[in-house]
């Protein structure tokens, strides 16, 4: 009888990634943590405050704001880009030249680098020489991204899902793509209109897809920087700064490292915790079918 | 290692972390655990119920920080005792 042979070499195989994470992510997590704890003026100057700064972090009104914006921000573009993405990929054609057409037009937008994302948004929106600002002020909507808050806040839900969208739609279009044909000569037999075939057939086999989406899309969305930041710099006020904005200026703006290692750590928590939440939620939810 | 500006209790943190993780993998080789389902609202592995606790350990000491003016070393003993909890009958 032949027997398994089991050890453990297999593991020497993860070493390269744990190292590479290590050098990327580990070490400057500790060194975060490090800082988080001291006030710090130079390398060699610095002084332990224990959880003083994490008090002040915790009990600023601007960071609780940031944070709600944040949630708002994230649940908004979640609540279009994930419906809007099934609709994109139940509509684009399956075969022929169109297919591949429309795979291509509809990754273009996220071919484009975040800061040039920020740069298009904020020249279509503007009034004089952009397409979109033209086209409110054209229908009599006094619209202004720069110096009203809703039009800022539209502006820059209306960017992220015009650029995001398409990962959506693309992954859920692959989902598509993977169900047997067999499950759709089935609803014919069985008569099933279209709206059963997407309930019972088709949202079910997209579920792993969807799960992908909207990890990607929460983990990507709550730490947003580049886009708001070159569209409206946090304004009109601070109506767009979010979570990352706010962190940013805190560390580079005003060079307080240990306030910010603090709100990083906390931020860091927020973003594990709420991930946990989804992935475990969504993974009890597969098990139970 | 001075760039990263350690301290003393930053750096014992770091170790019990480490040794934490040294023993559970220890653990898990010398008897091997099974999915079980305890107090918690789901089935959970060894790892995941240490994941659960630390997280919310985490929490624990961020809500005594910010709302109470107690030594920080209650909130730790709490967690302690949490962690236990968890671990045993989560």
């Amino acid at each position: 009888m032949q027997t398994k042979v089991e050890n453990n070499k297999a593991w020497l195989l993860v070493m390269p990634v744990f190292l590479i994470v290590a050098f990327s992510a580990i070490i400057p997590l500790m060194t975060v943590v490090n800082y988080s704890v001291q006030d710090i003026f130079d390398p060699y100057t610095r002084y332990f405050v224990g959880t003083e700064w994490f008090k002040q972090v915790m009990l600023d009104s601007r960071l609780h704001e940031a944070l709600l914006r944040q949630f708002i921000y994230s649940f908004t573009i979640l609540a279009i880009e994930v419906p809007l993405g099934i609709c994109v990929a139940l509509m684009m054609p399956t075969k022929g030249r169109g297919a591949s057409l429309a795979l291509i037009l509809v990754a273009i937008p996220l071919l484009i680098p975040w800061n040039v994302v920020g740069t298009i948004w904020q020249i279509f929106g503007r009034a004089d020489i952009g397409l979109f600002g033209a086209f409110m002020s054209y229908i009599g909507v006094d619209y202004n991204y720069a110096s009203n808050p809703m039009d800022a806040w539209l502006t820059v839900v209306l960017m992220d899902v015009w650029h995001w969208t398409p990962l959506v739609a693309l992954l859920c279009y692959s989902g598509l793509r993977a169900i047997p044909e067999v499950y759709y000569q089935a609803a014919r037999i069985d008569r099933a209109s279209r709206w059963a075939v997407f309930r019972y057939i088709q949202l079910p086999k997209l579920t792993n897809v969807l799960i992908i989406g909207v990890l990607l899309r929460f983990m990507d969305s709550f730490m947003i920087y580049t886009e708001p930041f070159v569209l409206t710099g946090g304004g009109p006020g601070s109506s767009t700064t979010f979570l990352s904005q706010s962190l940013v200026q805190q560390a580079i703006g005003q060079f307080d490292l240990g306030p910010a290692a603090a709100f990083s750590l906390v931020y860091f928590l927020i973003i594990l915790l709420v991930c946990w939440v989804f992935y475990t939620t969504i993974m009890n939810m597969q098990k139970d079918k | 290692m001075a760039w990263m500006s350690w301290t003393l209790p930053t750096a014992l943190f770091f170790i019990g972390i480490a040794v934490i993780l040294v023993g559970m993998t220890t653990w898990q080789i010398v008897s091997p655990c099974v999915e079980r389902r305890g107090f918690l609202p789901l089935a959970t592995t060894r790892g995941d119920r240490l994941f659960i606790g630390l997280l919310s350990s985490a929490f624990i000491h961020l809500a005594f920080v910010a709302l109470t003016d107690v030594n920080i070393a209650v909130a730790t003993v709490l967690s302690a005792f949490w962690m236990l909890i968890l671990m045993r009958w989560g």
